[in-house]
């Protein structure tokens, strides 16, 4: 009995990737100029006068980690639901239920690329954010662990957002709904410990302030948390979305009639 | 007739209650034989579709078993899809991928490695070569159904699932589509495909059943299934009415029609005996000094038979 149909997940992958490159503009372009403004409005053109709060780290650069994470999850997210929503919505997913490919042979496939294509895009944002502002990355393989984990993580719940979603309103609704707020809300443009009182306790709930902190503290070797708690969290995220998915499969959960 | 024929699908008592509480299968027992033309014939919502997506994991039945290749189906279900291909009944396909990845795609998600040769010739035996570089938005829908076929043959199943192949297809290409199917079959594959069109399961099929309200009624070689059901029908328009069928022709299964204008045989068994009893009748009539001015004679089809087998069917045994 074979456990794992390698040649499959591979041609997931593939074919997703080719699906990301014919639609590159939006895949990649978008996105990497949304960001971009953000770098020129708060990074070059307000951020002379703004404090970062972190020692020895200008405004300009604390808020690359967050702005990287405000795409990757973003992106992730949206890439994890589109590439499993797509085949639901024409129908295309019958040839998928009938191959021999099951829960391993989908996360890699789907998910791996979702992953990859999330990984390109967070390098060429923390490559063009140079010419914008100046940094210093403190902790580099932490910052590649680190987006791996993020963007692997998040294209998960992609998925399962994709098999949930009954329609393309559904599938576009969480990540501008939740995910976008929630991380700008999250300490993109300002350290936690800035905020006054309640708001720095109500803020210490939501998820996405751990995920921006932990990437900063792999940035430039400080967060408002300890970097474990970030990891944690984000360990935690990825273990429950795994979970999700295999029970998604075991049951055939929107998948199998 | 092969001796010991193998059988390659096995399915006992499978059942399936949709999430609405709807049951579309009730309890089917169906044993495919290997290298076979199967057709399954039936109303519109009999369960077609629903044991076919049983079989390929599109549905989950609720209880029963499916065996493939002698092996249990939902514990080795990752080797034994492999061997197993599917063309759906709905035009179902990435639209804006072009005719020869889309191929492509599927022989390697069915786990086989990329074979150029392979892959043009079966473009070729579908007439899609031409049409490689198009993208799928581009082709008409019965060029889709073949591009569905060609994906299904991308990795050169034993088994082949054909759900209604010649649906929305022009006449000259459903007899192409029929030479493909017994061409596969001269191949070794095994064949089960669900078709609206009897004359196509006379036409090509080595056994028919019939499948009704998720219920198998009836399953038997077409031959055979032909030869049991089937009758020759002969009308003879008389020259001249008559009031009774002469003493001497009382043997020959004969009726008079309401005018006395024609008189009906009904007959044989569709092996030919209907024929050579109508030929006698000929010799017979004109020995009566019955005479005659045309005579029409024509053989019931499997589509009779089969309307027939419905109506008769449906009154007992009600399925859920
Ligand atoms: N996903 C579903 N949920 C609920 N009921 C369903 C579902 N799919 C099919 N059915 C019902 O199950 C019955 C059998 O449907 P199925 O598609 O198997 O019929 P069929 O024999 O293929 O018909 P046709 O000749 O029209 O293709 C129908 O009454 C249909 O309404
Ligand atoms: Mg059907």
């Amino acid at each position: 009995m074979s456990l794992f149909n390698a040649r499959s997940a591979w041609t997931i992958y593939k074919h997703e990737l080719a699906r990301a490159l014919r639609t590159a503009l939006q895949s990649i372009i978008a996105p990497l100029l949304s960001t971009m403004l953000y770098f020129v409005v708060f990074g070059a053109a307000i951020g002379g006068r703004m404090e970062s709060g972190l020692e020895g780290v200008d405004y300009g650069a604390f808020i690359v980690p967050g702005l990287l994470m405000l795409t990757l999850l973003s992106e992730s997210t949206a890439n994890g639901a589109f590439g499993i929503y797509m085949p639901r919505f024409t129908g295309a997913i019958y040839e998928l239920l009938s191959a021999p490919v099951g829960f391993a042979e989908t996360l890699v496939g789907f998910v791996g690329a979702a992953a990859t294509k999330s990984l390109v895009l967070a390098a060429i944002i923390v490559g063009t954010a140079r010419f914008f502002v100046d940094y210093t990355i403190v902790h580099p393989v932490l910052v590649l662990c680190f987006v791996l984990l993020v963007s692997a993580s998040f294209s998960l719940f992609g998925f399962i957002l994709g098999i949930w979603a009954k329609s393309f309103e559904q599938v576009g609704m969480v990540p501008s709904l939740f995910v976008m707020p929630l991380t700008f809300l999250g300490g993109t443009f300002y350290s936690i410990n800035l905020l006054p009182e309640p708001w720095r306790s109500v803020a210490l709930f939501n998820p996405m302030v751990y995920l921006v902190n932990g990437l900063r503290w792999c940035f430039y070797g400080q967060a408002d948390f300890p970097v474990i708690v970030s990891l944690l969290m984000a360990l935690g995220f990825l273990a429950l979305c795994i979970a999700i998915i295999a029970r998604i499969f075991a049951t055939g959960w929107r998948l199998r009639s | 007739m092969f001796p010991a024929m193998q059988d390659i699908l096995e399915i006992e008592g499978l059942t399936k209650t949709y999430d609405g509480g709807f049951t579309a299968l009730n309890g089917v027992d169906l044993t495919i034989r290997k290298g076979e033309i199967f057709a399954l014939l039936g109303p519109n919502g009999a369960g077609k579709t629903t044991l076919i997506g049983a079989v390929c994991g599109l549905v989950q039945p609720s209880s029963g078993t499916i065996r493939a290749f002698g092996e249990d189906m939902g514990r080795h279900w990752r080797t034994l899809r492999r061997r197993i291909g599917l063309v759906p009944q709905e035009l179902a396909t990435d639209m804006f991928e072009t005719v020869l990845h889309t191929v492509n795609y599927s022989r390697g998600l069915f786990g086989l490695a990329p074979d150029a040769a392979r892959v043009e010739q079966i473009l070729r035996t579908l007439s899609l070569w031409d049409k490689r570089e198009e993208s799928l938005s581009a082709l008409s829908g019965g060029m889709k159904r073949r591009v569905l076929i060609a994906k299904a043959l991308a990795h050169d199943p034993e088994l082949l699932f054909l759900d209604e192949p010649t649906a929305g297809v022009d006449v000259e290409l459903r007899r192409d589509m029929w030479t493909h199917i017994a061409a596969l079959r001269e191949q070794g594959t095994t064949i089960i495909l669900t078709t609206h069109y009897i004359e196509e399961a006379e036409e090509m099929a080595d056994r028919v059943g019939i499948i009704q309200k998720g219920r198998i009624r009836m399953v038997e070689e077409t031959r055979a299934m032909m030869a049991r059901l089937g009758r020759t029908e002969a009308v003879f328009t008389l020259a001249a009415p008559i009031s009774a069928i002469p003493e001497g022709l009382s043997g020959h299964s004969l009726s008079l029609a309401e005018d006395g204008g024609a008189l009906v045989y009904r007959g044989g068994d569709g092996t030919g005996q209907g024929k050579s009893e109508v030929a006698a009748l000929t010799k017979a009539l004109i020995a009566h000094k019955v005479d005659y001015t045309a005579i029409d004679i024509r053989e019931s089809n499997l589509e009779e038979i089969f309307v027939n087998l419905l109506e008769n069917q449906s009154d007992t045994g009600e399925g859920a």
